[in-house]
Parts: structure tokens; C-alpha cells; sequence
């Protein structure tokens, strides 16, 4: 029965697809597109198509201009803190995956025009993998990722 | 009473906002232990951050976020006085709202 209604949840988000190439194409303007929960990323199973479904694109571009913070080794995958912060200029937007999750998206901050480029929370993670910080400027998006450990993981029950 | 504590500082011209919120955060993954059934996904979809009537962040979360989400940034300006406004909106509808004053 779940296994069912997730079918229909990928089918779903695969239509949804659509909506990113129309953002691509230029028929929606992003900002349109951010104001919703942007459901085809969130649902996302990798990383990559997370990120097309979230930015349009999934090229980016690995920075030192993008510091991230968590810790080496992870001793309760339900509580990892994480800290993203960015030196460059014009950040639009900061977004943390777990690339090891069922569903990678974890988090997008949208900044406004006062916000500096800092965002510190606590994720969850379902096992051992990169934790990778996806920072979008006005000149390309940027991104670092840092390897932590997972000792028990903190998806599932 | 609301159950967003928020914690806001400027300093040199640089506002930090460190703040917690009461939420489950459930994934839609966990089985309830002792009937089985899955437990249907209740988690923050969306958090605005105002300063005064000024919307200096919004976060899009998934059921990734941990329990009890943290959540700290920062923005430029800000001074003593001035009010820091965190909403969340869940997946099943469910909002609340909390302000507290720069110190």
C-alpha cells in the first residue's frame, strides 16, 4: 500500500521534471518557481536531478569560496550539525544535501537582499556519505563537500 | 506560547539569529513500532525569517532537517531595539510565528 503510494510519488516528480526545463527555457522566472515548495527537488533520489529540480542545473562548479562545516565522524546520523558559509560575492542561495539519502535535498535558504552568506542547522542522515553545500551567485554556483561518517544512521525506524 | 525560541545579537554591524523550533520532523519512514503502519510525514516545509518588515531569509526544508529544528544566520544591519520574525508552515498546513527583539 505505500510501496504503492510511493510509486505514484516518483511518477509524480518526474512529471514535475517538466517544470525545471520550462525554468530553464525561461518561461517561469526562478523567483516564481522559489516562492512554492519546489516538490520536484525535495522528492528528488540523487543528487543530481535534486539540484536541476531546484536550480535548473546540476553543473557546479567546487569552490574554496564555499567553507562547510560537520563533523568527521557522526555518532547519531538524526543530529548532524551543519554550518555553510560563502565568501563570495552576490550568494542568492545556499543549499545543503546528504548525498547518501533516500531523498539528498535537505535544505534550501533563500537569502535576501541583507542576509549575509551564513547558514548553520542540523540535518539528518541516513548513512556515510558527502554532505555537499550548493551556494548559487550571480556569477555560478558554487559548491564544497565534506565526507562524514555515519555510525547510526537517522532516517528510518 | 509559542514554541520558536529565537536569539538575536548585533554586533559590528552584523546581526546573528540563532533559533529553535518544537517540531517532529517526521520523515514518513518510521513504522510505528508497534502496529507497524508507516508514520505519515509531518515536517517544516517553510521558514521566513523578517527583520522588522523585511524578509531577510527563507528556508525551504525537507524531513531531512533534524527534530526540533536549529536553525542560525545572519544578516547586515540590525540594531538593538529592532524585531526578528520567524514563521514555519508545515506539510499539513499547521504555522506559528514567534518574535523576539535584537540585543
Amino acid at each position: 500500500m505505500i510501496d504503492a503510494k510511493r510509486r505514484i510519488l516518483l511518477k509524480g516528480s518526474l512529471g514535475a521534471g517538466a517544470i525545471g526545463v520550462a525554468v530553464t527555457a525561461g518561461l517561469i522566472t526562478p523567483s516564481t518557481v522559489l516562492a512554492a515548495w519546489p516538490e520536484a527537488a525535495f522528492k528528488a533520489t540523487d543528487p543530481a536531478s535534486a539540484l536541476k529540480g531546484l536550480l535548473g542545473t546540476d553543473a557546479t562548479e567546487t569552490s574554496d569560496q564555499v567553507m562547510i562545516k560537520a563533523p568527521d565522524i557522526a555518532e547519531n546520523g538524526a543530529v548532524v550539525p551543519v554550518t555553510v558559509e560563502s565568501s563570495a560575492e552576490g550568494v542568492k542561495s545556499i543549499s545543503i544535501i546528504a548525498s547518501g539519502n533516500g531523498t539528498p535535498l535537505i535544505a534550501s535558504f533563500e537569502l535576501g537582499e541583507n542576509a549575509a552568506p551564513f547558514v548553520s542547522t542540523r540535518i539528518k542522515m541516513a548513512k556515510t556519505a558527502d554532505v555537499v553545500a550548493v551556494v548559487q551567485t550571480d556569477a555560478g554556483i558554487l559548491s564544497a563537500a565534506k565526507p562524514v561518517k555515519v555510525t547510526i544512521g537517522g532516517c528510518g525506524g | 506560547m509559542s514554541n520558536i525560541k529565537i536569539r538575536a545579537k548585533a554586533s559590528n554591524g552584523v546581526t546573528t539569529v540563532k533559533s529553535l523550533m518544537s517540531h517532529e520532523m517526521e520523515t514518513g519512514l518510521r513504522k510505528d513500532k508497534k502496529t507497524g503502519e508507516a508514520i505519515p510525514a509531518h515536517f517544516i516545509q517553510e521558514v521566513t525569517a523578517k527583520w522588522n518588515d523585511q524578509v531577510v531569509m527563507t528556508a525551504l526544508w525537507s524531513s531531512g532537517v533534524s527534530k526540533n529544528p536549529y536553525l542560525s544566520f545572519k544578516f547586515n544591519g540590525g540594531a538593538a531595539g529592532d524585531t526578528v520574525e520567524i514563521t514555519w508552515v508545515d506539510n499539513k498546513g499547521a504555522s506559528e510565528s514567534a518574535t523576539a527583539e535584537i540585543s
